[in-house]
């Protein structure tokens, strides 16, 4: 067990050690300036003695990113059940859903301060309008593929809409909707600092002022900071995924 | 704790088709799946419904179950007209081609999943889905995921399933067509001792003769689309069938019967 989460962890890791220590050496012998491309250690230094700075800021980002995708979650999955309630609900609506994917999120974030005001609330909004299309598409397209031999079993014994929503149509729409999950996250932390690069805050500001006073190496340790929370942000769905579908769906079994 | 109910014999429903005609509608087509049927069931027999793949058989059975409705003539079970059926659910069980469990719960979940949907008390349903997966061979299975069976395990929870309301009418369409020969054979004989114990009507759609002529009372020969009645033929063949019976040469010469009808659907 041990021995196999090594093997899994091993080579990514490796990969990074290499390509880190090759970019250290090639930045220092090419001298390359730390305005332009700061070195490896130099953006560690960074990321250390600008802690002070950089860990309320990711805090901040993850809680607005956070409460962002719970909100597409909810919302999301809400919605799918709506236009999966008939096929006259999703014509009229699902075109206007597809107003979240298409949305530039730049020019729409100024929007978002003069309706929330500066601070989380505008960020928030940010992050679930770019993470909620994913959602609603995935689950859509989950609840439209139940088996339709179940759909006769449940209406042969007399099965309500809730009993078929609750026992049926959801469970069976669930790896889909982890799918989904899976791509909002990324989005949702995007969405999330360009909310920050208008409304105020966390790395989106910390990045923006190093920008400013030419801290290339405090823009790099704010980017890896924002990486690391994406990241985690996949990991846990994966986790959740693992857990939920282990016994029963093909894309984790052997997992 | 409910005491369980008893083991007497459900007594089985009578079906009587009368004129049944459905014609399907797509892309400006009209295809006529069924073209008047009238047949009679009585009630606790074993019919076999046997046509060629795609002879509308299947729609048949679908509306007999009341999950499709036909555009003329009557279904009547117990002689009274089938569309009010509130009730279909606490008579009529049907088995589909492969086994549709729900793949997210175990043996157990999916065995009670029948009661449940009917509202039954949770208590005794368990105790009655536990009887029914033993009597299905399962019992050790009972915590298993679907994911964990084989083709023909799966199939007999399908049938536990099914069976776990005491249908008094037990509809299966095809369902062992997706299985290899031994499986198919070794749940024929199930079947057979889990009607000869329960006095349901069953009506067992297929495509084989073999299977028709080993499994049923009476054989119902159905022309291709639009499905019209061809030929019902009484099995003359004992009540009590082993494996050794489809070595003997009565079996071969019922289910040649069956074959020389499939055959010549004009008469």
């Amino acid at each position: 067990m041990i021995r196999r989460r090594l093997d899994l962890v091993a080579p990514p890791l490796a990969t990074f050690a290499a390509t880190t220590l090759l970019a250290e050496l090639a930045i220092r012998a090419m001298r390359v300036s730390p305005l332009l491309l700061p070195a490896p250690s130099a953006v560690a230094r960074a990321a250390w003695t600008q802690s002070a700075l950089l860990l309320p800021a990711f805090a901040s980002t993850t809680r607005c990113t956070l409460v962002g995708l719970a909100a597409s979650a909810l919302l999301g999955i809400l919605a799918a059940i709506g236009l999966a309630s008939s096929r006259l609900v999703e014509r009229a609506f699902y075109p206007y859903a597809i107003f979240f994917q298409i949305v530039p999120i730049v020019a729409v974030a100024p929007l978002l301060v003069i309706w929330f005001g500066y601070g989380p609330r505008a960020v928030v909004a940010a992050a679930f309008i770019v993470s909620v299309f994913p959602v609603i598409a995935n689950t859509l397209a989950g609840l439209r593929s139940v088996d339709p031999a179940l759909r006769d079993l449940f209406r042969l014994y007399g099965a309500g809409p809730w009993a078929r929503l609750v026992k049926l149509e959801l469970p069976w729409a669930l790896p889909f909707v982890l799918t989904g999950l899976r791509v909002a996250a990324g989005l949702a932390v995007i969405g999330a600092i360009v909310g920050e690069f208008v409304g105020g805050g966390g790395l989106g500001v910390v990045v923006l002022g190093a920008m400013r006073e030419q801290r290339t190496d405090l823009v790099f340790a704010a980017v890896g900071y924002a990486s690391l929370l994406g990241l985690s942000l996949f990991a846990l769905v994966n986790l959740a995924s693992r857990l939920a579908l282990r016994r029963w769906h093909a894309s984790e079994e052997g997992g | 704790m409910a005491a369980p109910r008893a083991e007497t014999a459900p007594t089985g429903i009578a079906v009587d088709l009368r004129g049944v005609r459905r014609t399907f509608a797509s892309d400006g087509d009209r295809v006529e799946a069924v073209g008047g049927v009238d047949l009679s069931i009585a009630a606790g027999e074993f019919v076999a419904l046997l046509g060629p793949s795609g002879c509308g058989k299947s729609t048949l059975l679908r509306i007999i179950a009341g999950l499709d409705h036909q555009d003329a003539g009557e279904v009547l079970l117990e002689g009274r007209p089938a569309d009010a059926r509130v009730d279909a659910g606490e008579r009529v069980a049907f088995v589909f081609q492969d086994a549709h469990l729900l793949p997210w719960r175990d043996v157990l979940g999916n065995v009670t999943l029948p009661l449940e949907l009917l509202g039954r008390p949770a208590a005794e349903s368990r105790d009655e889905a536990m009887a029914g997966i033993a009597r299905v061979g399962l019992a050790d299975a009972a915590r298993r995921f679907p994911s964990q069976l084989s083709g023909g395990m799966r199939m007999r929870v399908s049938l536990a399933r099914a069976l776990v309301t005491r249908p008094r009418l037990l509809l299966l369409d095809e369902p062992f067509a997706a299985l290899d020969e031994i499986t198919r054979q070794s749940l024929d004989d199930q079947l057979r001792a889990l009607w000869a114990g329960t006095g349901v009507t069953v009506l067992f759609v297929t495509h084989s003769t073999a299977e028709a002529a080993f499994l049923a009372e009476r054989a119902v020969v159905f022309s291709p689309r639009p499905a019209r009645v061809v030929l019902e033929h009484a099995l003359d063949l004992p009540a009590d069938r082993g494996a050794e019976l489809r070595a003997e040469p009565r079996f071969a010469h019922e289910a040649a019967v069956l074959f020389a009808a499939l055959q010549r659907p004009e008469r």
